[in-house]
């Protein structure tokens, strides 16, 4: 994912002279194409993130486009109430990005993990909250995000993640992308856990068990129409999500059914527990251990499927 | 503007502001009275600036990161044509677009919205870099309070300004010696503060922060050449202008009553 984030800032800022690339001294050889195109438009901030999102809160109110990037958890829990106040309250056009999101620095250990950062911050109004699922999907929501003239928050994985797409895929802000047609269970996908519940709908298929599986790329604002159609026609849907099981996507969810309901759908949420993970292990480990691999998946709507 | 004129001016916006205070029954006044002379000599001698054009994009910006002091901003606003003085009179009232912590978009000339101390420094360095960027020659003013300083933001941001040599850029720390609850030499050991400022690798003055001839000069000075960001430790007087309000930290929060309101006007010599 960083890979293409770096490619597709470099050419979006070849074609818009307002982009500014604000980095938080991560990527050392990664921004090396953009800084040799744009020199002067690109800072290396240092580790001062909270001075980081004021300085693109301040471009962003006097004509550039400011996108920020550095590790997920430090770009926002540290410097919360910067993204609150001098990015939302202003309504800055500033793309605040996080590499490493979720568990993809499971090994890192708590202090790099980030899987808090949705539920804080889709309390903030007016912010976008972006979460691609592939490579192609980073290229098309910065695109989306350099568009749409507003506080943006995308949240990136690391590198690796499987490509999904064949190419950047029609993407809009706040429209879900059928991923796979089912009739039994909905699985509603956000971010890079997306290539877990394709997996999984493939073991539910092989034990019978039709499952349609959704990618809610954008959790805020939600898909309201997707989520009316599969609460109505669905027997069963299930949020996935590589986040707290409080306040993330599967959260967000749940409170929009709670206020449009009564479903005939029930509904049952896959994430992160809430404790700090103590133990040493991979992104895979660690996300088996949360009940997020496929065939965890898999079980447990099996289960609930033919409860 | 002649100094003598600049004084009555300064001498208005006091009254006006502590009558805001007594109206309103809104604390921070001694913070307000304490930047006056400040906000006076950028609006009216320094800051490239037309009130009738408040979204031109290549004005001086000005922001006041120690957003408390919010009813001189106004107050300043209002003089200086930006607003109708009658604007004033909406202060904290309900439904009103006048906070006591200034807005994204209360008032034209209100650059940010502050009231959470760190965050006008940073705000402002990134416009002073956006000026850089785009080819203009704006500049950008921000005033701090000293009980601000304690932020680590403020300090993020000082080098950050240095870093890029952004000489675009023009602190004022209104050094009025306190904060909310005391002596900001005293709480987290502030001085030597034209120091650290200094030593933080910015043009580093510290002045008579009610000589409005001297904030003036300095706050007009051109761009440092060398690349330096300017830092001016104004030594102020919380409260000042008003004999029983000065350097008494009570008038962070205490509010003025009618008397102390009359007696203020008088002292000020505005009745």
């Amino acid at each position: 994912m960083r890979n293409a984030f770096a490619d597709e800032i470099t050419k979006l800022a070849d074609a818009d002279p307002r982009v500014v690339l604000l980095s938080g001294d991560i990527g050392n050889r990664l921004f090396n194409t953009f800084k040799e195109h744009h020199p002067d438009r690109f800072l290396n901030c240092g580790v001062a993130e909270a001075n980081m999102i004021g300085v693109g809160a301040g471009m962003g109110l006097s004509g550039l486009r400011p996108v920020t990037y550095t590790i997920t958890t430090f770009v926002t829990s540290r410097c919360y109430e910067q993204i609150k106040l001098d990015v939302c309250y202003h309504k800055a056009p500033v793309i605040i990005t996080g590499v490493g999101a979720g568990l993809s620095y499971a090994s890192l250990g708590p202090t790099h993990h980030s899987f808090e950062d949705i539920a804080s911050l889709r309390a903030l109004p007016g912010l976008t909250i972006l979460c691609p699922a592939d490579p192609w999907e980073v290229r098309a929501a910065l695109r989306a995000a350099l568009k749409l003239n507003g506080p943006v928050y995308l949240r990136l994985g690391k590198k690796g993640e499987p490509p999904l797409h064949a190419d950047v895929p029609e993407f809009e802000i706040g429209r879900a992308l059928v991923m796979r047609e089912g009739t039994d269970v909905a699985l509603l996908s956000t971010g890079n856990i997306l290539p877990n519940v394709l997996a999984a709908a493939e073991l539910l298929q092989a034990a019978g068990i039709s499952a349609g599986v959704l990618n809610f790329h954008t959790v805020k604002p939600l898909d309201q129409e997707r989520l009316q159609q599969v609460f109505g026609g669905t027997k069963l849907v299930a949020t996935i999500e590589e986040h707290s099981l409080i306040g993330g996507f599967g959260s967000a969810v749940a409170e929009w059914a709670a206020d449009q309901g009564p479903f005939p759908a029930r509904l049952v949420r896959f994430g992160i527990p809430d404790r700090f993970i103590h133990e040493a292990g991979n992104q895979k480990y660690a996300r088996k251990k949360a009940g997020l691999s496929a065939e965890a998946i898999a079980e447990r709507i099996k289960e609930q499927f033919h409860k | 503007m002649n100094i003598e004129e600049l004084k009555k001016t300064a001498a208005r916006v006091r009254g006006k502001v502590v009558e805001l205070s007594h109206r309103a029954k809104t604390p921070h006044l001694g913070s307000s009275l304490s930047c006056v002379d400040i906000l006076v000599a950028a609006y009216w001698e320094v800051l490239r600036i037309d009130p009738a054009r408040p979204a031109d994009p290549n004005r001086d910006r000005f922001i006041l990161s120690k957003g408390h002091a919010a009813t001189t901003l106004y107050t300043v606003l209002a003089y200086r044509g930006f607003f109708p003085e009658d604007k004033l009179k909406e202060y904290n009232v309900e439904g009103c677009s006048l906070q006591e912590h200034p807005g994204p978009i209360c008032a034209p000339g209100v650059e940010a919205a502050t009231g959470s101390l760190g965050h006008g420094i940073c705000i402002g360095l990134g416009m002073a870099l956006a000026a850089r960027i785009q080819k203009q020659d704006y500049r950008v003013l921000a005033v701090l309070s000293d009980g601000e300083c304690n932020e680590g933001s403020v300090w993020e941001a000082a080098l950050f300004g240095a870093a890029n040599k952004l000489s675009n850029m023009t602190i004022v720390v209104d050094y009025n010696k306190w904060q909310a609850t005391g002596r900001s030499n005293e709480v987290l050991g502030l001085a030597p503060l034209r120091d650290k400022w200094s030593t933080f690798g910015w043009e580093a003055h510290e002045v008579d922060g009610h000589d409005l001839a001297v904030l003036a000069e300095l706050m007009s000075r051109p761009p440092n050449p060398d690349g330096r960001p300017r830092a001016i430790v104004a030594n102020t007087v919380k409260g000042k202008g008003v004999s029983f309000m000065e350097d008494d930290n009570n008038w962070h929060y205490k509010t003025p009553n009618e008397d102390e309101l009359h007696r203020a006007l008088v002292e000020l010599g505005l009745i």
